[in-house]
């Protein structure tokens, strides 16, 4: 497989957003993008440890491969994964107290992301070489800060509506989704 | 407790999709049509099951502190079991379905309900409790799949009720996916919440 880094990149932001195209990440999508604020801080969590996740993964699965164990695969990512958290979590914590004070909560919260296997997944099945992986990986996790924030800035003007009783909540979030996700159709056909 | 009550609360009460409002990955994913939806409600329902009986059985060996990572260690085999067995005997559903199969384990569904009833009731009601709540989530995405095949191709469960001409692309795609989750949402805050 022969893809420019570029169309990689545009792909994985745009055309192919994680949360409004492939369904990966909704729980936090919905969940913490009440306030713009924390939406950056969420992204760049995510973006923090799928860059590192994805490096991880694939030298795994190399491992794997020659080992011809790759039915393993789902059990020894999700533990690799959790595993990762809790180090990112404890190195930060040491090395640079700031960022742990920014990303810290969201830091648990990115085990359960499925956006983070899914991924790891994804670029297992893609045959991507690693450089390309870690491309992918951080575009992926950029397009997901770009959509959280995107709904983030939406949702922080909806609060001040006037929405009737059964919309309130998740209902409302999920139709503003799917005008955000008609937005980002018109990316379609770019790569 | 009564035994049918446990069952019948994960599918109104404590619906996954409408109430608890968890596991939206596979819910908005994989609900493109009525098939796909219910094969996915099915996958996750076995996993669910199996993992909410294991886990009950094992509770009082596993000490509190690793808890979670052993449960999860359970539902990741039980997910590949699961993914082994449909790649086996439905290989057009498990590529339709693809990476959210493998994304089973980090379903908050079967998670939280480890967490929530498993760790803390017998086995036999684990079980039942799994199939309840497996129950409601295969019957949200079966209702959801429907709703988008007929709005978006003019089709139930494959077969054309001849007006996929007339019919809006749009709600099998991603937008779709969104929209009808939203509005089914509010009709369920509407008529059966109260």
């Amino acid at each position: 497989m022969e893809l420019s880094y570029f169309a990689i990149i545009i792909g994985a932001i745009f055309v192919n957003n994680v949360v409004l195209s492939q369904f990966l990440g909704i729980c936090p999508f919905l969940g913490v993008s009440s306030k713009v604020e924390t939406s950056l801080g969420m992204g760049a969590a995510v973006t923090f440890v799928m860059a590192i996740s994805s490096v991880v993964t694939w030298l795994i699965q190399q491992m794997l491969v020659a080992m011809h164990i790759e039915y393993m695969q789902t059990i020894v990512f999700i533990l690799v994964i959790a595993a990762l958290v809790q180090m990112v979590e404890i190195i930060l914590k040491k090395l640079s107290p700031s960022l742990y004070q920014a990303l810290g909560i969201f830091l648990p919260l990115i085990t359960t992301n499925c956006a983070v296997l899914g991924v790891a997944i994804l670029t297992i099945q893609k045959n991507f070489n690693l450089l390309q992986s870690v491309t992918y990986s951080v575009s992926i996790a950029i397009g997901f800060g770009l959509a959280l924030v995107l709904f983030a800035g939406i949702r922080e003007r909806l609060e001040f509506e006037d929405v009737p009783a059964a919309f309130k909540g998740v209902p409302i979030a999920l139709i503003t989704a799917s005008i955000l996700a008609m937005a980002f159709m018109g990316f379609s056909g770019l790569v | 407790m009564n035994k049918l009550k446990i069952v019948l609360n994960g599918i109104i009460r404590n619906n996954p999709t409408f109430v608890l409002v968890l596991g939206m990955c596979p819910t908005l994913g994989t609900t493109t049509s009525a098939a796909n939806g219910m094969g996915m409600g099915l996958a996750t329902m076995s996993v669910l099951i199996m993992s909410n009986f294991f886990i009950s059985l094992i509770k009082n060996i596993v000490p509190d502190k690793v808890r979670i990572p052993a449960f999860i260690v359970v539902i990741a085999s039980f997910v590949t079991v699961i993914q082994m067995l449909m790649q086996a005997f439905v290989p057009d559903l498990y590529a339709t379905l693809g990476v959210f199969i493998p994304l089973i384990v980090v379903n908050c569904i079967i998670l939280g309900r480890a967490e929530a009833f498993a760790s803390k009731n017998s086995p036999f009601d684990s079980l039942l409790d799994g199939l309840g709540i497996g129950l409601g989530f295969t019957l949200s995405l079966t209702t959801i799949g429907s709703v988008r095949e007929i709005l978006g191709s003019g089709a139930i469960f494959g077969y054309s009720l001849g007006i996929a001409d007339k019919m809006p692309l749009i709600f099998v795609l991603a937008p779709g996916a969104f929209m009808v989750l939203g509005y089914l949402m509010v009709l369920f805050n509407k008529f059966v919440k109260k």
